[in-house]
């Protein structure tokens, strides 16, 4: 096996066990940080129930941001959704298609055939949301050079896996063969082809930076406690950890 | 104060382009010694203040999960950008949200995250210095916490946590503000924020009852420290002294009147206003409500009933219970904390008002939802009751109601500019410029149907809009805008409820004569 192999090999597992362990710890701080008072933003839903209605609608369908800008929601929507499906397409790389969650779960050649397109749609939603952060000086000024680099390299993502797709096919066996190599760890050669080597690179390098970056807002949407939390503050008493000594203290003084 | 012009009203809202560092000099006034330290702060700016403002910061970020989340999950899409009233009114784009969040998040990036660490200039991570103490001090006092950039963020981060945050750390180093402070260190001593002692409190408030017996013949009371009471109102104390609040508290009057159920006012507790939300002091916020727990214990009353406010509500229905609670010695029946818009319609449900609208029929009425109120609050069992109900209230008693661009209502409603702690003379052109938006919208139903009066439910914007107002009168054209323009929703209540018995004509002549000579034996 080459030395690239062997180096992507490791970069793989590195960049897996970083983001993991990097969210994860994030997760766990979210999780564990209390919110010590009430701060739905209302109208809020008074059950539990309602609150998962309204985070779905929030992850699915970007309900705020579709209030807010109808541009930046077409193409932060656009974007998203065709990164779900680029995600389902990928999948043929580690399993068959014969596995469970295929046929009635997800209709294989449809995805297949309809992932090849996304490639586009997830270009130009990038390609969007770039466009408003050099030309919008609003957004112009908000921006720092990380919000520029992140998009470019999505953007690279996308340029370089379209044109695997549709200019410079890679050998897809033997990609798979190294793919399911990294989860048995029985490890087969990494097609040489520049353009896998630098979408490959490209995808490294969002594993890493993820638990680092603003990227954070995706596991951040479950805690924030504007979006999560019941309106029943009248109903049932919320108290944090760290509060519940001051009840002792408070009065007179 | 420096001058400054009002913003010119459009006929369509505009998003302005950016003037940078417009709004760099706005500051309010700079809290002393004897403002902080009954709150527990620094008297002034204290030595290795940037080691205490890094450590409250990580304290902060440890006790608030909102505060953590929001400082990681901006992605700087830009969706609020165009959101906050201070922004539309100013240009200035320190006063965008994202940018306003931006100024603490640069420090929070550069002492608590890798990539500011190591990156600075990457990610727009900064140094604390002198510097961003003052920008912090100036543009965390130009935003009114109404929390309007939350509604349109995609992962719904609230600058108005942001802002406190921010505020409690200063007040930590010692740089508190004049005008929240010194309140609240009035409501310590005296137990209101205007510092009005009891006595002067008990002579209104039979003020108040003499002017209301003069207009309907009927002692009606407004009682205060009576004990054993089933109701304890807990109401702004502006609604005891200023204009147009003052009519909304005879209001409630006539209506606890109507409902015949005994009720109280208490001089210990004489202030719904808590202004330690303002300056993100979860103690201070505990400390000042704990006088309303205390005064209901202390009397024996069964309810409590709060009065139009709008930051106050929300601390009371959003916050008491956590802060306060729980409130096992109140009766179960009822909610806990009830607004009075709550009581008032439930009895206008009930049939049990006789209202007699055309009273009001000399106005054509228009509602400000409050920031606070619409936002952060609810009334009633059902979200969104917080609109429905007082504008139910509202076309209960008056003919002519007419609702404004619907882009700035209800959760998407413009802050009246002064709310947040910023309701302050030393803050007037932010107050004014940031006052912009709401004022277009009114213009236009102004303009359009002949709208006379706003109607608020809150002290803040009742204070607010009557001193704005007149600044957006054009020079040299007939005056449009004027302070008795603003109303309270229960003075539309005060003057289309008729009492059971009330007097009128030649009745009433005879019963406020009657009263006079008395009054002169």
């Amino acid at each position: 096996m080459s030395f690239l192999s062997v180096t992507y090999i490791l970069l793989f597992y590195a960049a897996t066990i970083i983001l993991f362990v990097g969210v994860g710890r994030r997760i766990y701080k979210y999780a564990k940080t209390p919110a010590p008072l009430k701060i739905p933003t209302m109208p809020a839903p008074t059950t539990k129930v309602g609150v998962a209605a309204r985070l779905t609608r929030e992850v699915v369908f970007f309900e705020s941001l579709f209030k807010a800008n109808l541009w930046t929601w077409i193409f932060g929507w656009m974007f998203h959704a065709s990164l779900l499906i680029a995600f389902f397409r990928h999948l043929r790389y580690v399993v068959n298609s014969d596995t469970f969650l295929i046929g009635p779960v997800i209709h294989w050649h449809l995805l297949q055939l309809a992932g090849q397109y996304t490639s586009f749609t997830l270009i130009i939603g990038l390609a969007g949301l770039l466009a408003r952060r050099i030309f919008v000086d609003r957004v112009r000024y908000i921006s720092a050079p990380s919000d520029y680099l992140m998009l470019l390299l999505i953007i690279g993502i996308g340029v370089t896996g379209a044109l695997m797709t549709f200019v410079a096919h890679t050998d897809i066996v033997a990609l798979k063969d190294f793919v399911i190599g990294l989860f048995t760890f029985s490890f087969s050669a990494l097609p040489t082809s520049l353009l896998l080597l630098l979408h490959l690179g490209l995808v490294i390098v969002l594993m890493i930076i993820f638990p680092i970056s603003k990227l954070l807002h995706a596991p951040g949407l479950f805690f924030s406690p504007t979006r999560n939390q019941v309106d029943n503050s009248r109903e049932k008493r919320h108290i944090a950890d760290w509060a519940k000594p001051l009840d002792e203290t408070r009065g007179k003084s | 104060m420096a001058d400054f012009e009002t913003p010119k009203l459009k006929e369509y809202p505009v998003i302005p382009n950016l003037v940078d560092d417009v709004m760099k000099g706005s500051s309010p006034f700079i809290a002393k010694p004897l403002h902080n330290e009954p709150l527990g702060f620094p008297g002034e700016l204290v030595e290795g203040w940037k080691d205490k403002a890094i450590d409250k910061m990580e304290d902060l970020l440890g006790k608030y999960r909102g505060l953590q989340v929001y400082l990681d999950s901006c992605v700087k899409c830009g969706a609020c950008t165009d959101k906050c009233h201070y922004f539309l009114g100013t240009s200035d784009p320190k006063n965008m949200p994202v940018a306003r969040q931006d100024l603490l998040r640069s420090v929070y990036r550069r002492y608590f995250t890798f990539a500011g660490k190591y990156f600075p200039k990457l990610v727009g991570a900064r140094d604390l210095d002198k510097g961003v103490i003052d920008e912090w001090y100036s543009y965390f006092h130009q935003c009114s916490q109404c929390r309007r950039c939350s509604v349109f963020c995609p992962y719904g981060i609230d600058t108005a946590e942001i802002s406190m945050a921010a505020r409690e750390i200063l007040d930590t180093v010692g740089v508190g503000q004049k005008y929240c402070n010194e309140i609240i260190a009035k409501v310590y001593k005296i137990g209101n924020n205007l510092g009005l002692p009891e006595p002067a409190l008990k002579m209104t408030l039979e003020d108040l009852e003499e002017e209301i017996e003069e207009e309907t013949g009927l002692p009606v009371k407004l009682p205060l420290d009576v004990k054993g009471a089933d109701i304890m109102l807990i109401t702004p104390s502006a609604d005891f002294f200023a204009e147009p609040h003052i009519d909304g508290l005879k209001g409630y009057a006539k209506v606890f009147h109507e409902a015949g159920i005994s009720w109280t006012i208490s001089s210990y507790a004489s202030e719904a206003g808590n202004f330690g939300m303002f300056i993100g002091s979860y103690e201070n916020m505990q400390q000042i409500s704990t006088r309303i727990r205390e005064a209901a214990i202390d009397l024996g009353v069964k309810r409590i009933v709060h009065g139009e406010c709008g930051h106050a509500w929300r601390v009371a229905y959003s916050f008491w219970n956590t802060l306060i609670g729980p409130f096992d010695f109140l009766d179960p029946n009822y909610p806990v904390p009830q607004h009075i818009c709550e009581f008032t319609y439930d009895l206008i449900k009930k049939n049990k008002l006789n209202i007699d609208k055309t009273q009001n029929d000399h106005r054509t009425l228009t509602f400000h939802d409050s920031c606070n109120v619409a936002r952060a609050t609810r009334m009633g069992d059902k979200p969104g009751g917080q609109f429905d109900i007082p504008r139910a209230i509202i076309k209960a008693v008056c003919n002519n109601y007419v609702e404004m661009d619907p882009a700035t209502t209800k959760e998407a409603t413009f802050c009246c500019g002064g709310g947040g702690g910023l309701l302050t003379d030393d803050l007037m052109e932010i107050r004014v410029k940031g006052a912009m938006p709401r004022m277009e919208a009114y213009n236009e139903v102004v303009e359009d149907y002949g709208v006379t009066n706003l109607a608020c439910i809150c002290a803040i914007c009742k204070s607010q809009f009557s001193k704005v107002l007149p600044y957006f009168n054009e020079k040299g054209a007939p005056q449009k805008f004027s302070m008795d323009m603003v109303v309270s929703v229960h003075q539309l209540v005060y003057d289309a409820l008729v009492l059971t018995g009330q007097k009128f004509g030649d009745e009433l002549d005879a019963h406020v004569a009657a009263m006079e000579a008395a009054a002169d034996d």
